[in-house]
């Protein structure tokens, strides 16, 4: 391989301009950085102040984090393999969201390192251009990587999180409560879409099987409406119960809910509804043969 | 067309047969079920009986439309059925592609559909329009 001295060639991408050059320029890129690590973190530090980016952070955290940072962003120019990296970003992603950090702030910061790191390049070899140049063609594709690497981490901890968080409000969101033996409350509240009317059912339908129920008890007080796709779902869900040897009590069904129901014209001549709650736990008890008193006899409920 | 082991079992208990179904059936040994099932309710003198899918994961439309049309039959020899042991799922995806089990009673399980059927040989319900 020959070593080209051309000019013009040096603004090419780093392959172009021989590899020998990478090897040989990195290693010296990656000790000068650690040489000026204490100026340049500082440096650094400046600037995000200036920026007011991270502003959720102490000094003490910051001084921890930049340090980590910079050195990790070192590591991965000296290495070329951002895995260790990718873990740090993880790591340091899911403890600084909790305290609100955004993504811009991320991304912003490994920016600024990037540009201060650049900037100290152009001071050390701003003598010789053609020299310049080919540090650069060698920085900027790893800092570029660096840069994406972070930001990439950061969304996926982001996503991770929501995602989390998402599981749980399905969990949350359709309890299945053995009443009695034999009988189960469904207790909706807030709105009913599709993934949720979907879950529902597996809720359902999988409670009546393990608590070998015979009456459930579906309350949709806290359902604000309903639309079709939805009300027929609810439909098939009571057949599936009956199928299962189960029969459904629906609850509470709102003035609006009432409504719509007639209005798109579900079936719900097999629907078996009461007023609200209360109504529908008499009638269920009476459906499995409970019959409660009060014991001063005032009569039941 | 009747050849092959049996997928599935008639056992008596009492007066009622249990009618087990073991694996996914053909259309084939769905009709030599339904044949065995409804001899045998005759020939046992069984006042009810249960059919008990708790293997099946699938249940196609023939084999409903055979469960009901076994109902119908056990009922004109004088005994009612229960289906029992339907799967979550298989109630569902029944129900989505609008298949039922017809005036056919169902139940959770084994133990329900003999519960069901003592109810109903002590009470027995006015016939249904």
């Amino acid at each position: 391989m020959t070593r080209y001295e051309d000019p013009s060639l040096t603004v090419a991408p780093t392959g172009a301009t021989g590899d020998l050059d990478g090897d040989t320029l990195l290693p010296q890129l990656v000790a000068h950085l650690r040489e000026h690590r204490t100026r340049l973190r500082q440096e650094w530090v400046g600037r995000i102040q200036q920026a007011h980016l991270l502003q959720a952070m102490t000094a003490q955290e910051m001084s921890a984090e930049t340090t980590l940072v910079y050195d990790n962003y070192v590591e991965v120019l000296e290495t070329g393999s951002v895995e260790a990296l990718q873990h740090y970003a993880r790591d340091l992603s899911e403890r600084i969201i909790p305290r609100g950090v955004e993504t811009h702030e991320v991304v912003g910061i490994v920016l600024l390192l990037r540009d201060v790191l650049a900037r100290s390049l152009f001071e050390k070899y701003q003598r010789d251009f053609a020299l310049l140049n080919r540090v650069l063609d060698a920085y900027e594709p790893a800092a570029n990587r660096i840069a994406n690497t972070v930001a990439v981490s950061f969304v996926e901890e982001r996503e991770r999180v929501i995602r989390q968080q998402q599981d749980s409000i399905r969990e949350l969101s359709t309890p299945v409560l053995p009443v009695r033996e034999r009988l189960l409350i469904l207790p909706i509240i807030g709105v009913l879409d599709r993934e949720r009317a979907r879950q529902l059912t597996v809720q359902l339908l999988g409670g009546i099987r393990t608590h070998r129920a015979k009456v459930v008890v579906v309350d949709i007080t806290g359902v604000p409406d309903v639309d079709e796709s939805v009300a027929n779902h609810l439909v098939r869900t009571v057949d599936a119960s009956r199928l299962m040897g189960a029969s459904v009590i629906i609850t509470g069904l709102s003035p609006e809910i009432a409504q719509t129901l007639v209005t798109i014209g579900v079936d719900l001549s097999k629907m078996n509804t009461i007023g609200d709650l209360q109504g529908g736990l008499e009638e269920a008890e009476r459906l499995l043969g409970y019959a409660v008193s009060r014991e001063d006899g005032n009569g039941g409920p | 067309m009747n050849g092959g082991p049996r997928l599935f079992s008639i056992l008596r208990q009492g007066p009622y047969l249990i009618a087990s179904i073991h694996t996914a059936l053909d259309d084939s040994q769905l009709v030599r079920f339904q044949q065995d099932l409804v001899e045998r309710i005759g020939s046992d003198r069984a006042r009810g009986v249960v059919i008990d899918v708790a293997a099946l994961d699938v249940l196609d439309s023939f084999a409903s439309r055979t469960l009901r049309d076994i109902g119908e039959m056990a009922r004109l020899r004088g005994a009612v059925t229960v289906i029992v042991g339907i799967q979550p799922d298989v109630a569902f995806a029944m129900v989505e592609l609008g298949m039922d089990t017809g005036r056919v009673v169902t139940a959770l399980d084994l133990e329900e559909g003999l519960a069901e059927l003592d109810t109903y040989a002590a009470a027995p319900p006015a016939p249904r329009r």
